[in-house]
């Protein structure tokens, strides 16, 4: 059965990734990429962790232009 | 990490596709971006400073303009898009088989679609992108924060409403509890427009034709985002998990 989907065009179902493999990387990755677009829309703009105006500067069009609220 | 599921395929391998699509698509918008969007940047800091008030952004600048248009704004507009394929990633591990019998190329297309519409066109129709010179400095942190409640808030109502849909779903019939549960998210989402505070703090005189140019743009990047990056991560996605026709070759060491 499993060799039966070389040249159909109705894919068979597609066994679902159980919660239990996929938990472990939702939470770590999901956080790595929640605290990226903190770094890309947010950081030294509403609340700053670093100092200066550097990153803010730097990301300046992009975040005008992504959407986020800017100066 | 070797654990696979029972598919047969890891969320890492998915993921690190999810965030190669992310790149293509941080390309891709960083393009139009270029192309669309910075012409309005440079219009809209001319204006500022020939206002001459408030933000300034030409004398002792940390970041040339030319740096922040063009490293800068790739920086930006990449990273962000990596970030959104590795979030679109996980969201597509978790529906794929559970969404219905879509193989991974529909699965993508709808999982990116309603990301788009989510976290994209929901609160952008609220809160739109402003060019520089508008928005008052001393409100940053407030519009900010409207800007991520609107997000988290389309979010939770679209995941409501996918819940409302599978409830129905036996007794309407697929596509009948799809367009019911579309409807009620299009209701609480206009009832959420009315409730929350509306911004508004375009200064008077402020050319309304450059405002439209500049949120147009802004809307073309985030399409151009999402296409490729849902067109991408479909085809990637389907070769991991669909099983080629020819078995895999044992690798021949060249001696």
């Amino acid at each position: 059965m499993a060799h039966s989907a070389v040249s159909t065009t109705n894919s068979p179902a597609i066994a679902p990734i159980s919660l239990s493999a996929l938990a472990p990387w939702a939470v770590f990755v999901g956080i790595l990429m929640l605290v990226l677009l903190y770094f890309v829309g947010a950081e030294q703009g509403a609340t700053a962790v670093f100092e200066g105006e550097t990153i803010h500067e730097w990301l300046h069009d992009g975040r005008h232009l992504l959407g986020f609220p800017c100066h | 990490m070797t654990s696979t599921s029972p598919g047969g395929v890891s969320p890492r391998t998915l993921l690190v596709r999810g965030m190669l699509a992310g790149l293509l698509a941080g390309v891709a918008a960083f393009l139009v971006a270029y192309l669309l969007g910075e012409s309005k940047v440079d219009a809209a800091i001319a204006i500022e400073e020939a206002a001459a008030a408030g933000h300034d952004h030409g004398e002792e600048a940390p970041v040339s303009r030319a740096l922040q248009a063009t490293a800068g704004l790739g920086t930006g507009v990449v990273l962000y898009a990596v970030a959104l394929g590795g979030i679109a990633a996980l969201v597509f591990c978790f529906a794929l088989g559970r969404i219905g019998r879509f193989g991974p190329r529909a699965t993508a297309a709808l999982v990116t679609g309603g990301l788009y519409v989510t976290v994209t066109l929901v609160p952008f129709f609220k809160y739109p992108a402003n060019p520089p010179a508008v928005g008052d400095p001393e409100t940053a942190a407030r519009r900010t924060a409207l800007y991520l409640l609107m997000i988290a808030l389309s979010v939770l109502l679209a995941a409501g409403a996918l819940i409302l849909g599978r409830r129905l779903a036996p007794r309407l019939g697929n596509w009948n509890a799809s367009v019911v549960a579309g409807a009620a998210f299009a209701l609480v989402i206009g009832i959420s427009y009315a409730v929350l505070p509306g911004i508004d703090e375009v200064p008077a005189g402020f050319p309304a034709a450059l405002i439209w140019d500049f949120r147009l743009a802004s809307l073309a990047i985030q399409t151009a985002l999402w296409t490729t990056f849902g067109l991408a991560f479909g085809f990637l996605a389907e070769r991991a998990l669909v099983p080629t026709s020819t078995p895999k070759e044992a690798v021949q060491p060249t001696s």
